[in-house]
């Protein structure tokens, strides 16, 4: 909010009152707080159900509806609940649109609930669902966040389809699916394998601190001498 | 009913099938509380702890559940017995060791989000264990995340004397060491017969 903010005070005021717009929730989730590779949230669903893309990609949005709706519950209901049982209360939210996902999931691909498995019930322990609701949902009106949700949502999918993309390519030598290479393609089957997951991660989260850093290194170049040293 | 021999519930919960690092389960303590030995261990003990008492409680829960016939209630019932059960060892502990209570800190409310705890529920009724395998199948998963973290701790304490270049310090190294601990976890898979 600080760097929106303007040396005009009419436009201050309007900026403090209305906070972030709801795109920029959506937009902070998908990128600048993405929940796995910035954050490192909810590390358990991303490593099991990334080996291959389409889990990755039913994983994200199941963890997505149930982000979005317990945010929007949570934040509906949040003055309504006192603070001091507000956790198990957040809890018990987030395990009853779970339960409805996974039976919805179970009645639209039998195939994809038992290659999740037991994943998408653990989605109630994911620490970001609770990290969310105790952070944004608990302070915020409705429309952010549901907004937030959506975002953290669409980050977490994301993240999971860069680790699934990568681990189906070279492990499997298929992505969603589809043959890629030709059959002289050997496919490096430990990136199906659970070791193949940390490994695939900790490549992504390299990546991703190089490009920080070295952004951070051109903005120091680009300030005039003296102010970039401190 | 399952008849699978409470030895082999065990060694595969334990080693062959480690919570940790075959199914991914619990690994924000396992990324989180791996930097010193000593509180690796603690941690360990308190989530074994937790395991077995909330193991028997959901059987309990889950018994009670057929018995009414309301299955849907499953996931809502487990995760509050859970967070009752942390909570009930927290006053049992404070009560009967302070000391204890102390060391153990921050960590034991922590262990109602530990993915494991839930996860072992779930398994054992899925599986259809009767008491006695599910109480083995919770004492082999807590020794193995005990393991693991154990394990991690000390890889961890000896890395922090090597030069490691800026870029890879933090998650994506000790990402990298948990990748290569499941991979010498991956020998273990020929014990299973």
């Amino acid at each position: 909010m600080s760097a929106s903010s303007t040396s005009d005070p009419a436009v201050n005021r309007a900026v403090e009152l209305d906070g972030p717009s709801p795109t920029d929730e959506f937009v902070k989730g998908l990128w600048r707080e993405n929940p796995v590779f910035v954050t490192v949230l909810g590390m358990c669903p991303t490593l099991a159900v990334s080996n291959s893309a389409k889990n990755a990609l039913a994983m994200g949005l199941a963890t997505t509806v149930v982000l979005a709706m317990s945010g929007a519950t949570i934040s509906a209901v949040r003055k309504w609940v006192p603070s001091e049982v507000r956790i198990a209360t957040f809890i018990l939210i987030i395990a009853s649109f779970v339960t409805a996902v996974e039976y919805a999931l179970q009645a639209f691909s039998l195939e994809l609930h038992k290659a999740l498995g037991a994943f998408i019930a653990l989605i109630v322990v994911n620490c970001q669902i609770l990290g969310r609701a105790e952070a944004f949902a608990s302070k915020n009106r409705v429309v952010p966040s549901l907004m937030d949700g959506l975002g953290t949502g669409a980050g977490f999918t994301f993240a999971l389809l860069c680790l699934g993309g990568v681990r189906e390519v070279l492990g499997n030598g298929t992505l969603f699916g589809a043959d890629l290479f030709s059959e002289r393609f050997q496919p490096w089957v430990i990136f199906i394998l659970p070791s193949g997951g940390f490994f695939t991660l900790a490549a992504w989260l390299l990546f991703f601190n190089f490009l920080r850093k070295r952004a951070q290194e051109r903005r120091t170049a680009a300030l005039p001498v003296g102010s970039g040293a401190r | 009913m399952n008849d699978t021999s409470l030895f082999d519930i065990f060694v595969s919960a334990c080693l062959i099938n480690n919570f940790v690092l075959a199914y991914f389960l619990g690994i924000c303590p396992f990324l989180g509380v791996s930097n010193k030995l000593e509180t690796a261990v603690r941690m360990g003990g308190a989530t074994t702890f937790v395991l077995v008492v909330s193991s028997l409680a959901s059987y309990g829960v889950h018994s009670a559940l057929v018995a009414i016939g309301a299955p849907f209630l499953q996931l809502t019932a487990f995760i509050a017995v859970i967070a009752s059960t942390v909570q009930l060892v927290e006053m049992f502990i404070k009560k009967t060791s302070p000391a204890l209570y102390r060391a153990l800190g921050i960590f034991l409310p922590l262990i109602t989000t530990n993915c494991a705890v839930l996860a072992v529920a779930l398994f054992q009724t899925n599986r259809e264990y009767g008491l006695a395998q599910c109480l083995v199948f919770a004492v082999g998963a807590g020794a193995g995340f005990t393991l693991a973290l154990v394990l991690m701790a000390g890889l961890r304490e000896r890395l922090e004397l090597q030069p490691v270049p800026d870029l890879v310090r933090g998650t994506a190294l000790t990402l990298m060491l948990a990748g290569l601990l499941s991979v010498a976890f991956m020998g273990f898979a020929g014990l299973s017969g």
